[in-house]
């Protein structure tokens, strides 16, 4: 087997998997336009936009959507001081207590939903707090949170400790530094880090569950219509919730790509007066 | 901690050591205390907590031994309980998918980081990330669908000539390992392709140079660099796929039931928190307790993993 | 403007490792003061100490007089310039200049005119507006110096900042750095290990190695007359006789070595571990014998420098030895295997102990 023959197979392998990942969304998508009461794209019954109005006359599914976003913007709003404070603190400890804090930070994050939500509800139960999608942001926040932390620590890890230094030698107060010097540089992993929350806590499902009471989120709305009589409004609302994310996705894209264009034509400025030989 | 004094001052280290305590006592270890501590407490009315019926027993966890039905194991017919049943159940289709996703994911990330030129990576990654982002109950749904008894596979492969008649796919543990594989295994490809690339090319080309035939390559030279990775994405595949709940749920028939919905069925439908705590409490230290063997075996840390 | 610097029997422990010990020196105003010593010597060290980012283990730091215990970096009237710069790479250039002016609450206006009259001053009256990866090496340089200056420091602490640069520009900054320095009076106190970059620029070297200072002179007396065989070796080459001090008298003492016994400057008692330095340029070559301090050798090789000829040869009694011829014609100039003469005039040979060395 030669070498171009072993790429055309790795080329088709590379093909198949990438439609074996997108055909069954494009599938669900496409459920949505038949006039068909399942939710199938088989037997086609012809084009409609009927399941589209039926989703945006559905109240459970607007409640679960204003309480999915509310649960979202609440976890970023913990999850990021959280994890960029935690982050900086391992980030300046060494030795034996470092790693013991780091694995207490990073095995929530393996620890399995349904233990994590049981555990929140058993504790909180204590305190005398009910259930309810309050908890629910506690218990997505515990394992969240190690996701922001890892980001941020990743990011640390570039950071020059002279620019510190060289901000305090200035007359800096320690505010200042954090707010002029370190933050701007954590601001991309940061922005990530909230990203990552926001997706990771509408995508929840395990943690909502057995915290959330008796308040529904999307996750569980749509779980429960699956469960119990779906119709292909159902399809029409995971194909506006893919178009949102792919739009996402692409948005920032564009973004990184134009920033790394920006900071290319900067660097070749760099060295063409580097070569000019410019004193 | 000084360090951490003199870099950010006292205002900013309080407020550091407040949140990170915040989170780790109030949302990580406290919970798992009272976890610990519920789960050898029995199931009482609001009333009788305190009172004397409720003191310390292994009562909850004997529930898991309760039940004992007649199965098949080896050719030997032996009684064993439901729910030990359904926990090595559990345990053994997950191995399963996560074994299924590394013989998938592999070649694919092998791909991602020696094979395809690296101008088209970005869009390449992009084109994986995106049904990452698409929520975990959505690509169950997806499933469902094509799974469906009428659905678009049945109708393909039999208009393909490939099946006479439909299969119902939706039945037996099946549908959760077409699911589970699906769900998860870009979380086996990503870990394997971190491992990969960081391997100098130069010594693939020294191998190949030297003699050594594709796949002996991969097996002396790549795969030993990719331990970590794959380590990593295995513990990750197996825990998520162990722990799901949609997919089983979704994925599921009567007859094949994941060790999460027993969890369930005590803490949502018998409301018996305690039992359900216990049973918690005995997935959470099993699913460690093969994890870490799977570590130990791999010679592997938890700080790789996290990567 | 410009503040003088005290450093009174000034100590330094990392755990039982002792980085600077015991440092005695005076820093007049105005002045530039270079530590010079090779890597570990403890240089850093003390400009960590001056700047307030690593506290003494023991002795005093006065800057103008006022002692600075329990004055933190951010309270000193010192400017420090990193060996890598840290320059903010995320502000434009004139933010860079002006994040001294901007934490201590200067309008906006004010600081941007403060910037660009600094980026006059260092001579880059364009760059008010790009960022730090738009420059070239020796732009970067200049900026890190109008940084500094921006709060008008009373001293302005360099760590081997030329370090990154290439030879030519290296050199163009020397001249730069020490004109910016007579230009604004500021006190300059300078790291670096490079001796040709000390030699040039300072009013005053003090020379360090293990943690101890090892002298402190002007540049040509360090170099002419170093106090010690650490100093003769570390700045310049020599060549180097060890043995035992002899009679001595009016400045000069007679050295036995397994050479021979030469002739040569000495302010030092007998006993202690003495050799004898003598510096390439002053060995002298002659196809006859010296008028003192001779002695008979064998060309091995002879290396063409550009602007000096080194040539390296060996005594009959087994000693080597490296004599420096200068490019101009007026000596012939020898082959290897030549048989001829080294000598060497006492006046240009010192008797010295060695360094000092840590916890001594």
């Amino acid at each position: 087997m030669d070498d171009k023959m072993r790429r055309t197979l790795y080329n088709i392998y590379m093909g198949l998997f990438l439609v074996y990942l997108l055909v069954p969304l494009g599938l669900m998508g496409g459920a949505a336009f038949n006039d068909s009461r399942l939710p199938s794209v088989y037997p086609w019954k012809g084009l409609t936009d009927r399941w589209f109005i039926e989703l945006w006359n559905d109240s459970t599914m607007w409640t679960s959507f204003a309480n999915t976003i509310l649960v979202a913007l609440a976890v970023v709003a913990l999850a990021v001081p959280i994890g960029t404070a935690s982050a900086i603190l391992v980030n300046s400890i060494s030795g034996r207590v470092r790693s013991v804090l780091y694995g207490i930070m990073v095995a929530p994050v393996l620890a399995p939903g349904a233990v994590i939500g049981i555990s929140t509800i058993l504790f909180w139960n204590k305190l005398s707090v009910p259930t309810g999608l309050h908890l629910s942001v506690l218990g997505q926040v515990s394992y969240i949170a190690a996701f922001v932390m890892l980001m941020v620590l990743a990011r640390l890890q570039s950071f020059d400790q002279n620019l510190e230094e060289a901000a305090l030698d200035l007359g800096a107060s320690h505010g200042q530094v954090m707010r002029r010097i370190l933050l701007p540089h954590l601001y991309p992993a940061i922005g990530a880090g909230a990203a990552i929350s926001f997706f990771q806590s509408i995508e929840n499902f395990n943690v909502t569950l057995f915290t959330r009471g008796t308040s529904q989120t999307l996750t569980v709305y749509v779980f429960s219509k699956v469960r119990s009589g779906v119709t292909p409004s159902i399809n029409a609302l995971a194909l506006l919730l893919i178009i949102a994310t792919l739009s996402a996705a692409l948005l920032y894209e564009v973004r990184r790509r134009r920033l790394a264009a920006v900071e290319a034509a900067r660097e070749a400025e760099a060295r063409r007066a580097e070569e000019a030989g410019v004193l | 901690m000084s360090e951490l004094l003199r870099r950010y001052g006292p205002t900013l280290t309080g407020a550091f050591v407040l949140l990170t305590a915040f989170w780790l006592l109030m949302l990580v270890i406290l919970p798992n205390v009272t976890l610990f501590e519920a789960s050898f407490r029995p199931y009482l009315p609001v009333t009788e907590v305190g009172g004397p019926k409720d003191f310390y027993s292994f009562g909850n966890y004997m529930k898991f031994f309760a039940n004992s039905t007649d199965t098949d194991i080896f050719g030997f017919n032996l009684p064993v309980p439901i729910h030990v049943k359904i926990f090595f159940g559990t345990i053994y289709f997950s191995t399963l998918v996560t074994f299924i996703t590394f013989v998938i994911a592999y070649p694919l990330a092998f791909y991602l980081a020696k094979v395809v030129t690296p101008k088209s990576l970005p869009t390449l990654f992009l084109l994986l990330f995106v049904p990452m982002w698409v929520s975990e109950v959505l690509r169950s749904f997806a499933w469902w669908l094509i799974l469906a008894y009428k659905g678009p596979l049945n109708a393909v492969l039999q208009g393909v000539g490939i099946l006479d008649a439909p299969v119902r796919w939706i039945s037996g543990y099946r549908a959760i390992i077409i699911g589970l594989v699906y769900t998860y295994v870009l979380f086996m490809v990503f870990p394997i392709y971190n491992a990969i690339q960081s391997l100098d090319t130069n010594q693939i080309e020294a191998a190949q140079d030297l003699g050594s035939p594709w796949w002996r390559t991969h097996w002396r030279v790549i795969l030993p660099h990719a331990k970590p990775g794959i380590a990593s994405g295995s513990v990750i595949v197996f825990m998520l796929a162990a722990g799901s709940l949609l997919v089983p749920a979704l994925l599921g028939s009567p007859t094949s039931l994941w060790f999460t919905q027993t969890i369930q069925q005590w803490m949502l439908e018998a409301q018996d928190w305690n039992t359900g705590a216990a049973y918690a409490f005995l997935f959470l230290i099993l699913c460690t307790c093969f994890v870490s063997l799977v570590m130990w075996l791999f010679k592997v840390q938890l700080t790789d993993i996290a990567k | 403007m410009s503040a003088g610097i005290e450093l009174d029997d000034v100590c330094c422990d990392f755990g039982s490792f002792r980085a600077v010990d015991h440092v005695n020196v005076s820093i007049q105003p105005g002045e530039f003061f270079s530590f010079l010593g090779p890597s570990g010597c403890g240089k850093t060290t003390i400009l960590r100490m001056i700047s307030g980012f690593t506290d003494p283990s023991a002795g005093m730091i006065r800057i103008g007089g006022k002692d600075m215990k329990g004055q933190r970096p951010n309270q000193r009237p010192t400017a420090l310039i990193f060996q890598n710069l840290a320059l903010f790479p995320l502000m434009p250039i004139w933010e860079n200049i002006a994040f001294g002016l901007e934490v201590r609450g200067v309008a906006k206006a004010e600081r941007r005119a403060k910037a660009e009259e600094l980026l006059r001053l260092v001579d880059l009256p364009d760059a008010a507006d790009k960022m730090v990866s738009q420059l070239s090496g020796g732009q970067k340089q200049r900026v890190a110096i109008a940084r500094a200056l921006a709060v008008e420091p009373s001293v302005m602490l360099l760590d081997e900042p030329l370090s990154a640069l290439d030879l030519k520009l290296r050199q163009h900054m020397r001249a730069e750095l020490r004109a910016i320095q007579k230009r604004t009076g500021v006190t300059f106190i300078y790291i670096t290990h490079d001796q040709g970059e000390a030699l040039a620029m300072s009013d005053r070297v003090g020379v360090m190695s293990q943690g101890r200072l090892q002298q402190v002179a002007n540049p040509r007396d360090i170099y002419n007359n170093p106090t010690n065989g650490f100093v003769a070796s570390f700045v310049g080459e020599n060549n180097i006789f060890t043995g035992t001090v002899g009679s001595e008298a009016a400045g000069f003492a007679r050295f036995e070595t397994p050479h021979g016994a030469f002739r040569a400057r000495a302010n030092v008692q007998g006993g202690r571990d003495l050799k004898l330095y003598v510096r390439p340029e002053h060995t002298l070559i002659s196809a006859v014998p010296g008028l003192e301090n001779s002695l008979p050798v064998t060309v091995t090789d002879v290396a063409f420098e550009g602007n000096f000829i080194s040539v390296h040869a060996v005594s009959q009694s087994g000693a080597t030895l490296l004599a420096e011829l200068r490019n101009d014609g007026s000596v012939a100039i020898p082959a290897p295997g030549d048989a001829l003469h080294m000598s060497f005039a006492a006046e240009n040979a010192s008797i010295l102990p060695d360094g000092l060395v840590r916890g001594e």
